[in-house]
């Protein structure tokens, strides 16, 4: 009993002091000094413009990441394709790889001296220090989450339903579409959602890229740093706070959309 | 494509191919290239870049008395706190798991913060109550102890998330087998659930050390980037990328790249002996 207790106690004072508290005060700090200086900071222009760029760089790289993910798993769950394992080492590396040697092998690649800053400068393509780096950077990071979602579930699904539907007569598209889509569909979701709050939140391999222009390449991220940095605390906790509350309900999200109930 | 025979839509045994699922070549196709320009052609890059100077020069970059040092206390840093999550980790799954009390689902919930939460911001957050200005009195700023402290609340729910499920599918016969024959609740523990559990924790664990030593969000604020005290290897990358010396950055950037694969191999070694150990 008293064993049971004192574990209890263990681990939710942890918790409590390594997240809740921290979390908490960010709240209170924001509206510390009541609603004018929060409200004065979510209504600068920097900030609506970093949300902007934010939001923009989701809008891009989610739905990407979300068809190509999907796509992705049924190739390695459902073909032998050459390279499997390559695939799924890349399908790995964006977990475990710093964010900032993401960053270096995109300047080292698309930058103005690497591999295709040539030809891409040619073009008239500014690749780093602009948008299209940032969104390279955001996908890279956030690549992996709906196909290491959907790929579990494929494999449970099995292969009977898609068999029946062809031998309907069924196309491949239909069969897509009408039978493996709705079987995946949770998975998906819980991709999608992990995958959004990646994209919102990525610092490290978007600060590399972006050139920190403000008003031009900073994300609400970016952001939060420059302020803190810059002495306006009062703002960048405004900013974290609206960033701790799209990263409440996306924790929220995931416990309603988790595919597996184990607790 | 529209209509195929009858005949190749039969099921192989024992495999999930399915020709009925089949991708269109231009869908796959299109993967591979997307696969390709986001992740394949920069890694190449890196590689190509370090490759490109000679290994003498590569040696001498992650030599550089600075380099090392950022190195050697990130690996050192980030092998603290994943012994510190392991251990507090197992402790929440087994609260979450086997104990019950009013707002478990909140604190299962709360568990998941640190992968939805920007980095950034849990730098900001953790010097709100572990900072110059600390209302509880303990600052950590600027020092080791801020980097673990930062470390250990990005990697918390790695742990947690990987013994959960095993814990709750674990078979309670042994454990009331081994009470029943005189085993002592801790002796039970570290004899039969213990062994159980462990690929996970180590699964887990390796997850929460490939992230770890490869943090930077989180870390940037709190340590204060002093060199051969607190510069950890992404920091010390940052500062090499800005001051447009890209080929120390190369080099430090390879490091970390082996040490992730290295890493993410061992997990894989692990899980594969985890399933040979289930039945």
């Amino acid at each position: 009993m008293i064993t049971k207790y004192a574990l209890r106690f263990t681990a939710l004072g942890y918790l409590t002091m390594l997240l809740l508290v921290p979390v908490g005060m960010i709240a209170w700090k924001a509206f510390e000094n009541g609603w004018a200086p929060f409200w004065a900071s979510v209504t600068d222009p920097d900030f609506l413009t970093a949300l902007k760029l934010t939001l923009e760089i989701a809008l891009i790289a989610v739905p990407l990441n979300t068809v190509f993910g999907i796509i992705i798993a049924i190739m390695l769950v459902r073909h032998n394709v050459p390279g499997k394992s390559l695939i799924n080492a890349v399908l790995a590396l964006p977990f475990a790889l710093s964010p900032v040697v993401v960053g270096l092998c995109l300047i080292l690649a698309y930058g103005q001296s690497g591999w295709f800053g040539a030809d891409l400068a040619n073009a008239g393509i500014d690749v780093i220090f602009s948008m299209p780096g940032m969104v390279l950077a955001t996908m890279f990071v956030s690549l992996p989450f709906v196909a290491r979602e959907v790929m579990p579930v494929l494999r449970e699904i099995g292969t009977e339903q898609e068999q029946a539907a062809a031998t309907l007569g069924a196309g491949q598209w239909t069969t897509f579409r009408r039978v493996t889509l709705p079987a995946i569909r949770w998975g998906v979701i819980y991709g999608v959602i992990l995958t959004t709050a990646r994209c919102i939140g990525e610092y490290g391999a978007v600060a590399v890229v972006s050139g920190n222009v403000i008003g031009q390449t900073e994300t609400m991220p970016l952001l939060v740093k420059r302020l803190y940095e810059g002495f306006d605390k009062q703002g960048a906790y405004a900013a974290s706070v609206v960033l701790a509350l799209i990263a409440l309900s996306t924790v929220l999200l995931m416990t309603m959309f988790k595919p597996r109930q184990e607790a | 494509m529209a209509s195929r025979p009858l005949d190749s839509a039969l099921p192989e045994p024992r495999s999930f191919a399915s020709p009925a699922a089949a991708l269109p070549g231009l869908a796959a196709g299109t993967a591979i290239l997307y696969l390709s320009l986001v992740v394949l052609i920069p890694l190449a890059a890196l590689l190509w870049a370090a490759v490109g100077g000679g290994w003498t020069e590569f040696w001498d970059a992650v030599r550089a008395p600075d380099a090392t040092a950022a190195l050697k206390l990130t690996v050192a840093v980030s092998l603290i706190v994943v012994v510190l999550n392991a251990f507090f980790g197992t402790l929440l799954a087994w609260v979450l798991v086997r104990d019950d009390f009013i707002g478990k689902n909140a604190v299962n919930t709360l568990v998941d913060l640190p992968f939805a939460l920007p980095t950034i911001v849990v730098g900001v957050v953790l010097l709100l109550l572990y900072g110059s200005s600390s209302p509880i009195g303990v600052d950590v700023s600027y020092s080791r102890a801020g980097i673990v402290l930062a470390l250990m609340f990005e990697t918390l729910p790695f742990v947690v998330r990987s013994v959960q499920p095993v814990l709750y599918e674990l078979d309670r016969d042994m454990e009331q087998a081994a009470a029943s024959l005189g085993a002592a609740p801790f002796t039970a523990f570290r004899r039969v659930i213990f062994p159980n559990l462990l690929p996970a924790i180590l699964s887990g664990g390796g997850l929460a050390l490939a992230k770890a030593i490869g943090e930077f969000g989180s870390v940037v604020l709190i340590s204060g980037n002093i060199p051969f005290q607190t510069q950890v290897a992404s920091v010390l990358i940052f500062g090499r990328i800005e001051s447009d010396n890209q080929d120390a950055a190369v080099a430090v950037s390879v490091v970390l790249l082996v040490l992730a694969l290295s890493i993410l191999m061992l997990i894989n070694l692990v899980q594969r002996w985890g399933t040979r150990h289930d039945h």
